[in-house]
């Protein structure tokens, strides 16, 4: 077997060395019954050749986004990421390195978090950031449960027009806890007023932005109104290029920025895995959950890297830790890094650029469509449209027409009738005129 | 049974006879009513390299035995059970920027809180330095 | 003759007898090791190795909250990049470059195939949340995976959106949590070895239960009568590691199972150990209401320097009503998503979308590569492996336990008594030799802890080589070199690092400095 070094020979001489006869004497302690007689119901090994056909299979059975005109988004955006940054995650150095427990051997990894640590927080405009978490979601879980930490209170106030499924990560992570979780209307374009929900009892108010419709709200006056309180803001970001086009959560007064990093080097890959980011002010460093990096010197004076302040972790801290993590997104992290540094500052800016400009070119074209009403004031990417018919309805129509036209809100939202015939769409730089033009034209055959 | 010996004790070097160990490697020093407490050089001595204290909150209540504090190296978090039940009226606030005080002023400098007992009584059941330098003996 | 004394001369005499140590180099590189600044020391705001293309004039629907001023970014150009983290990956010890003997990680070879099959476009360009008749394929994957893993455990269902071990034993958790509470009866109290991994009492707090530690026996298993006694109507679970972190099964699994389920209690099995059994033993036969299962550990995904991961958690008939949404429904025709709870029963989402897709193809591409043949070689190679170290090295190091072990060999720091050599000294020692160190200081239980698991990708050969290299530190250790432990590594990119200044004075991140 190609992956089996031990031959029979070697596996006899070892056995005798042991002193057993046979292989199922090293395994005396298990129960006689329980240890399987035969082998268990499944097929039997196949070679390199077989497994890619299954593979290919598998593969050939769902429509890839970039083989029709794609609109979806919704928390997981379809960029384009350079060749070089594959090449690099592929280094076995890279892909095949574990957790860098000891430091003088994992620089590499060690650097490129450092790196990553930096530019989370630049981009952020927050003092600090960690290492990654496993995604957005997740992230914005274990932010509820910071801020209950720092402010010693518990109930957390959350934005109905956070994504729907973030909503319903926090209200998990926070099931059985002594956290309370109250969450405001969903209000699609209209303003919110999350202030009136705060009480004694808050700790934060989570908010997204761009928000899960689109909309860009200034947080500056809620950021304002709860440090006056002693609260603290959660900013969200789903779609982490938005931050090269718009201010800061940090600017705006954040306590806490939580995002999904997936658009920089990482693809759609159906959902996961994905890479949570998690920044904060320098004040709460020690409550921040996940791995962090720091910068030190070796025996010899030398510059280098350690994963530091893991007394916060589980395997010290065990029950007290800040969070049961053991893992961050590692070679997803890696990804990020190395894309955002193949952009730099000038790249950002111009893809964060060109994402509006084409978003703004779509909207523009879509509010010529008759039955076609756009919801958003503001957008960055992706924006809301309420259509005259099921947008369900629609989208499977145009499937037909292979085009993925966006996302029907009432996947998320199948209990509320408000939003049936409304459809959230991205775009991005892969986005072409053609696409637009397809999509328009084949939309308004649809609607008519 | 401590108590006395402390009266005994009350011409040989009055700062002695004012200080208090547990067997947890807590110090009490009191005067009055009010109490300073830190660990120990024993203490810091196992703990190793200390980079960070986690103190309490001033104006906080807490119990004899209550986890008041926590004390961290690198590998290692250690907690810290209050000696006597009282008001924390005080806290170290020079260990924030500057934890090594705990390693290497740890009778002094590196003292953690300071705390208005609530039951004097409840000193009687600490050790006085004589008996705190046989306890660690035995443990060695 | 002709005197032909054109090119260049081959003698090596004055190489061979020159200073073996070498001269300090301007750079601070030496031959094929080099220094490498961060991208903020070597690039800068405007540079990118990106082409975009420029934007015509637009009118701006941002609201007026453009972003103004530096972010501060460093760009650096493709070479320039290439470079930087070539150079950084070369500063990493790897499976790829050798044997990690690390216990409980199960650093086994990660298979290239499985990273060609998950590049496919039609695997990884697809979306979570397109349209479900477009996603069949990956519907299908995803079924696929859940049977082989419910078919290795024998177990009857499983939950697949955990996003990595620590997560997986959330979910068990919080699933065994919400069928108590179904019942009306929460309990308060979780049951865990001594021995257990940390992130079990951690998790256990986040379910808002207390950890009631249980002592080990002499023999390093779980004391069954101790654990009876703190059994009651309190106790929500029992959280087991079987094999346990001590590399030992746990020969009285089914009567703690059928102990804890005596008293309404549910069985949680921490799968990190998997690999010692798997097709071998199914989990479901001794007892287990619910186990999650490490893809990066016994599936080979790659550990990528420290992610990411994947756990899923296969669940007992009992449990099945309550685990997480998402979940995949194979219909007659087509695979559905379940994404909403109808059922009233399900204790909530554990992450947006629907888990860890890129590890369940790579994991399965790995199940399919082994068969169910290769899978209990892997098990039997795996334990083979280990109990081979253990009988090389019993006589000259001192193991915890009498063998057999299973996967993975604990050792302790008895055998360095009178040395003054640490376990931590040995560990460093051995990143001279060119070895990662094994799991040191874990498990608890015992003093100064060494767990060695070799995974069943080792050659004899390799093995073979780490057992002469452990022998040959050992007797340095005995021989009184002290110095040669306690200032490791030597050899390494950079010499034993200061771990209490980046602790007492954290830098996390580059800063500008006010020039």
């Amino acid at each position: 077997m190609r992956y089996l070094p031990l031959s029979s020979d070697d596996r006899a001489e070892m056995l005798a060395k042991i002193g057993v006869k046979d292989i199922d004497d090293l395994f005396i302690d298990v129960p006689n019954h329980a240890l399987l007689k035969g082998l268990v119901d499944l097929p039997l090994h196949m070679t390199e050749m077989e497994v890619e056909q299954n593979f290919a299979a598998f593969a050939d059975r769902n429509i890839s986004a970039g083989s029709v005109p794609f609109f979806v988004g919704a928390g997981a955006y379809r960029h384009h990421v350079p060749a070089a940054v594959d090449y690099q995650i592929q280094r076995g150095e890279f892909l095949t390195a574990y957790t860098p427990y000891q430091p003088e051997i994992s620089q590499g990894t060690l650097q490129a978090l450092f790196e990553f640590q930096t530019q989370v927080a630049q981009i952020t405009g927050m003092d600090v950031a960690n290492a990654s978490m496993y995604d957005g979601s997740t992230a914005c879980g274990e932010a509820a449960l910071m801020a209950r930490r720092i402010t010693r209170k518990n109930k957390a106030i959350v934005s109905g027009n956070l994504h729907p499924q973030y909503i319903d990560v926090v209200k998990s992570a926070t099931k059985y806890t002594e956290d309370v979780v109250v969450v405001s209307e969903t209000t699609v374009n209209k303003a919110e007023n999350l202030l009136e929900l705060v009480d004694d009892d808050t700790n934060c108010v989570i908010v997204q932005y761009p928000d899960f419709f689109g909309n860009i709200t200034d947080y500056s006056a809620l950021a304002d109104a709860l440090h006056e309180q002693n609260k603290l803001l959660v900013v969200v970001t789903t779609e982490i290029v938005a931050l090269g086009a718009i201010k800061s959560p940090g600017e705006m007064g954040a306590d806490i920025v939580v995002g999904e990093g997936q658009s920089i080097g990482n693809g759609l890959n159906y959902g996961g895995p994905y890479v949570g980011l998690f920044a904060t002010k320098q004040k709460y460093v020690r409550q921040l959950p996940g791995r962090l990096c720091g910068q030190t010197t070796d025996a010899e004076g030398k510059r280098g890297f350690v994963l530091t302040l893991s007394t916060r972790e589980q395997h010290i801290r065990r029950e007290k830790a800040t969070s049961n993590i053991c893992t961050n997104a590692g070679l997803c992290t890696l990804a990020f890094t190395i894309h955002m540094t193949l952009l730099g500052e000038a790249g950002y800016r111009k893809l964060a650029k060109i994402n509006h400009a084409a978003a703004v070119k779509l909207a523009s074209k879509l509010s010529k469509v008759k039955g076609v009403q756009l919801l958003n004031d503001t957008f960055f990417n992706e924006f809301t449209v309420r259509l005259n018919k099921n947008a369900a309805d629609v989208v499977e129509a145009l499937v037909e027409k292979d085009i993925i036209a966006g996302l029907p809100v009432s996947r998320l939202y199948p209990d509320n009738k408000d939003l049936a015939n409304d459809l959230l769409i991205a775009v991005t730089e892969t986005t072409s005129e053609d696409d637009m033009d397809i999509l328009v034209g084949e939309l308004s055959e649809v609607l008519k | 049974m401590f108590r006395k010996d402390i009266i005994e004790n009350q011409n040989e070097g009055k700062k002695e006879m004012t200080i208090y160990y547990s067997e947890d490697h807590e110090w009490i020093e009191v005067e009055g009513k009010s109490g300073t407490v830190g660990i120990t050089d024993y203490a810091q001595n196992a703990l190793g390299d200390i980079v960070f204290v986690e103190l309490p909150e001033v104006g906080e209540d807490y119990a004899k035995g209550d986890e008041v504090a926590v004390v961290e190296s690198v590998k290692a978090a250690s907690e810290i059970y209050c000696p006597v039940g009282g008001e924390i009226t005080a806290v170290n606030e020079e260990l924030e920027d500057n934890a090594a005080l705990v390693n290497t002023s740890p009778d002094a400098d590196g003292w953690f809180f300071k705390i208005e007992i609530a039951d004097e009584s409840e000193l009687e059941s600490l050790m006085d330095a004589a008996g705190y330098k046989e306890f660690i003996a035995g443990l060695e | 003759m002709t005197m032909n004394n054109q090119g260049r001369p081959t003698s090596i005499e004055n190489a061979s007898n020159s200073n073996r140590s070498g001269y300090p180099s301007y750079t601070g590189s030496r031959g094929l090791s080099q220094v490498e600044g961060l991208i903020y020391e070597i690039g800068d705001t405007h540079r990118t190795g990106v082409d975009l293309p420029e934007v015509e004039e637009f009118e701006s629907r941002l609201g007026g909250m453009e972003r103004s001023g530096e972010i501060g970014l460093a760009g650096l150009t493709e070479p320039e990049a290439m470079r930087h983290y070539t150079r950084l990956s070369r500063k990493n010890y790897a499976i790829d470059l050798g044997l990690y003997p690390l216990g409980s990680c199960t650093m086994k070879h990660n298979p290239r195939l499985n990273e060609k099959v998950v590049r496919l476009p039609g695997l990884s360009d697809i979306h979570p949340l397109q349209p479900i008749s477009t996603t069949q394929g990956a519907l299908d994957l995803i079924d696929t995976l859940a049977h082989w893993l419910k078919t290795l455990t024998g177990m009857p269902a499983v939950a697949m959106s955990p996003k990595a071990g620590a997560h997986g034993e959330l979910c068990g958790l919080m699933t065994i949590r919400a069928a108590l509470e179904a019942k009306g009866d929460a309990r308060s109290i979780v049951l865990a070895p001594e021995s257990a991994h940390g992130t079990n009492p951690a998790t256990a707090a986040l379910c808002g239960y207390t950890v009631k530690p249980i002592p080990a026996t002499k023999d390093g298993r779980v004391d069954l009568e101790a654990m009876k006694e703190a059994l009651g109507p309190d106790v929500a679970a029992i959280m087991v590691t079987n094999p346990n972190t001590c590399g030992l099964f746990e020969r009285e699994i089914i009567e703690i199972a059928d102990a804890v389920h005596e008293v309404g209690g549910y069985f949680y099995c921490d799968g990190a150990n998997f690999n010692a059994i798997v097709g071998k033993v199914r989990p479901g036969d001794l007892g287990i209401d619910a186990m999650h299962i490490n893809l990066h550990k016994t599936f080979s995904t790659p550990h990528g320097g420290g992610g990411p991961g994947a756990g899923p958690v296969v669940l007992s008939e009992a449990l099945a009503p309550y685990a997480p949404i998402p979940y995949v429904v194979a219909g007659d025709e087509e695979f559905d998503l379940v994404e909403h709870d109808t059922s009233g029963k399900s204790f909530g989402r554990m992450t947006a979308f629907h888990g860890q897709m890129g590890m369940f193809v790579r994991a399965l591409a790995y199940m399919m590569s082994h068969g169910a043949d290769g899978l209990a070689k892997v098990a039997e190679d795996s334990v083979l492996n280990a109990n081979y170290i253990l009988a090389s090295l019993k006589d000259v190091m001192s193991a915890s336990f009498n063998g057999p072990c299973m996967h993975e060999a604990l050792f302790d720091d008895r055998f360095l008594k009178d040395t003054g050599v640490s376990t931590l000294d040995f560990s460093k020692a051995m990143i001279d030799e060119g070895y990662h160190p094994m799991t040191m200081y874990f498990p608890l239980v015992v003093h100064g802890a060494m767990l060695i698991e070799p995974t069943e990708s080792e050659s004899k050969l390799s093995v073979d080589q780490f057992i002469g290299m452990m022998r040959h530190l050992v007797a340095a250790a005995k021989a009184g070199e002290k110095d040669r432990f306690s200032g490791a590594p030597y050899n390494a990119p950079l010499r034993r690092l200061d771990e209490t200044a980046a602790a007492r004075n954290p830098v996390l991140r580059w800063t500008k400095s006010e020039q």
